[in-house]
């Protein structure tokens, strides 16, 4: 039973309350990474490891903390954290570690992360909180690597890197019966139309959560 | 009633247990994994040289170094010579390569001789002529490796950053960006130091064109492509005098 009624906290941030679609948050990121495939992936993955152990540590110290600077202790609990994985990799996965480097001051920023600390993690039991960071995590991610399907497709021609439309200065593949790559795409502003647009079907398909 | 976490002496007390606490813990993990860390840096230079001069393991499309274990023995085959230039001293030095170029540039700028790395490798009888060189980007510094043959035609580059944007000026470190500069002319139609310049609008997506002193600019990365010329020019520049010497001799 017990397993049942958590479900719903993976769930529910896929879906109708997704993190970024409904609540808006981490929206930064959201732009600013996704116009490429991998980029959107490695982000999520990481996001979703600090988010993960991160509630769980804020839940631990849920009665411990002092109320006055408890904004400043969730910085510095993100903050080690993201320090630690980055020194972990730099040692261990060096390659990945520079793939990752430039997300892991964003990661530290990323208000999805201080949202859930502050929302969920501060009242709930460590198990509770873990499964809310691994649900919000996903749907920040899930929205994140749609976002960055479109832009790298319809930006770059390339999925992953791989040209998926042919070769644009070859002109082979859809190339060569005039198509041409958007660069637009692969500028912020398209981030946001296209994120706009997903909120846009999301909403019609689901009335409830319109707003007045 | 007030919560004991409450009071101010608590508060205090626990934000510098917690500065304590996280401090120990992140100079444990800084110090314990620094000497992996160091190792792979180490590797890594060793391989974007190796790359340079054309010494990897490229696919269709695909940037691959060689291997971590290969990569020690592949060095001490392939580079036979490392040079120090400092003023008009040219001295050999086999740790060149471990030089810190922003150290160095450091040192430029308050007035001080900088010491300029110089790789001299040789695959297949042809000698190349390797030089690092570090420059800024949009967000923070950009570097590359770049080989060259005795003329200052270059032979091959590794570009790479540390903070660029994704899928715009991290773009340079991409086969596409990087292979253009192969057989660019780094010296002008009068044979004086030119550079290569990353230029919108050169008519020369292709390009073919190998003594234009232009490559072809990545869409959307101005100001990483800007920092990429800034940096050939203001850097190699420095190396030209070398190769003056070396026609002469």
């Amino acid at each position: 039973m017990g397993l049942f009624k958590d479900s719903k906290l993976i769930t529910d941030p896929l879906a109708d309350n997704n993190p970024i679609t409904i609540q808006v948050l981490g929206i930064c990121s959201a732009l600013a990474i996704t116009a490429e495939l991998e980029a959107s992936i490695v982000m999520s993955i990481a996001v979703l490891f600090v988010l993960g152990v991160g509630n769980v540590v804020i839940s631990l110290m849920r009665n411990i903390i002092p109320s006055k600077i408890r904004i400043i202790v969730q910085l510095v609990v993100v903050a080690a954290l993201v320090i630690i994985v980055d020194l972990v990799l730099k040692a261990f996965a060096y390659e990945l570690s520079k793939t990752l480097s430039v997300f892991v001051g964003l990661i530290i920023t990323n208000c999805i992360i201080m949202g859930r600390f502050e929302a969920f993690a501060l009242a709930n039991g460590a198990w509770r909180s873990f499964l809310d960071g691994i649900g919000n995590a996903a749907g920040y991610g899930v929205i994140l690597i749609i976002v960055g399907f479109f832009r790298e497709l319809l930006g770059s021609g390339t999925l992953l890197g791989i040209k998926v439309l042919g070769d644009p200065i070859e002109k082979t593949g859809a190339y060569a019966y005039g198509y041409e790559n958007n660069g637009f795409m692969l500028l912020a502003p398209m981030a946001l139309i296209t994120l706009g647009i997903i909120i846009w079907i999301q909403r019609s398909r689901n009335n409830a959560l319109i707003e007045d | 009633m007030s919560k004991r976490t409450d009071s101010n002496l608590y508060t205090m007390l626990f934000a510098v247990g917690m500065v304590i606490v996280v401090g120990t813990v992140l100079a444990f993990f800084a110090s314990f994994l620094k000497p992996n860390i160091d190792e792979n840096k180490r590797l890594e230079k060793q391989q974007n040289i190796l790359y340079a001069m054309g010494i990897h393991e490229n696919e269709e499309g695909t940037v691959a170094f060689i291997s971590t274990d290969k990569v020690a023995a592949e060095f001490s085959k392939y580079i036979v010579k490392q040079l120090v230039i400092e003023g008009d001293k040219v001295i050999a030095y086999d740790e060149a390569y471990l030089i810190d170029i922003k150290k160095e540039q450091t040192r430029a700028k308050e007035g001080k001789t900088r010491k300029l790395p110089l790789f001299l490798g040789k695959k297949d009888g042809k000698i190349y002529y390797i030089v690092p060189v570090r420059g800024k980007g949009l967000w923070d510094a950009i570097w590359a490796y770049i080989a060259m043959d005795e003329n200052m035609v270059v032979q091959g580059v590794f570009l790479d950053h540390k903070a660029e944007t994704p899928g715009l000026g991290a773009n340079i470190k991409q086969r596409f960006f990087m292979d253009d500069f192969i057989g660019e002319n780094l010296l002008n139609a009068a044979n004086e130091f030119e550079g290569i310049t990353v230029a919108k609008g050169n008519n020369d997506p292709k390009n073919l064109e190998k003594t234009d002193n232009e490559v072809d600019a990545i869409a959307g990365a101005t100001i990483t492509g800007d920092g990429v010329t800034a940096m050939i020019k203001s850097e190699l520049s420095a190396y030209a005098s070398y190769f003056i010497d070396l026609k002469k001799n």
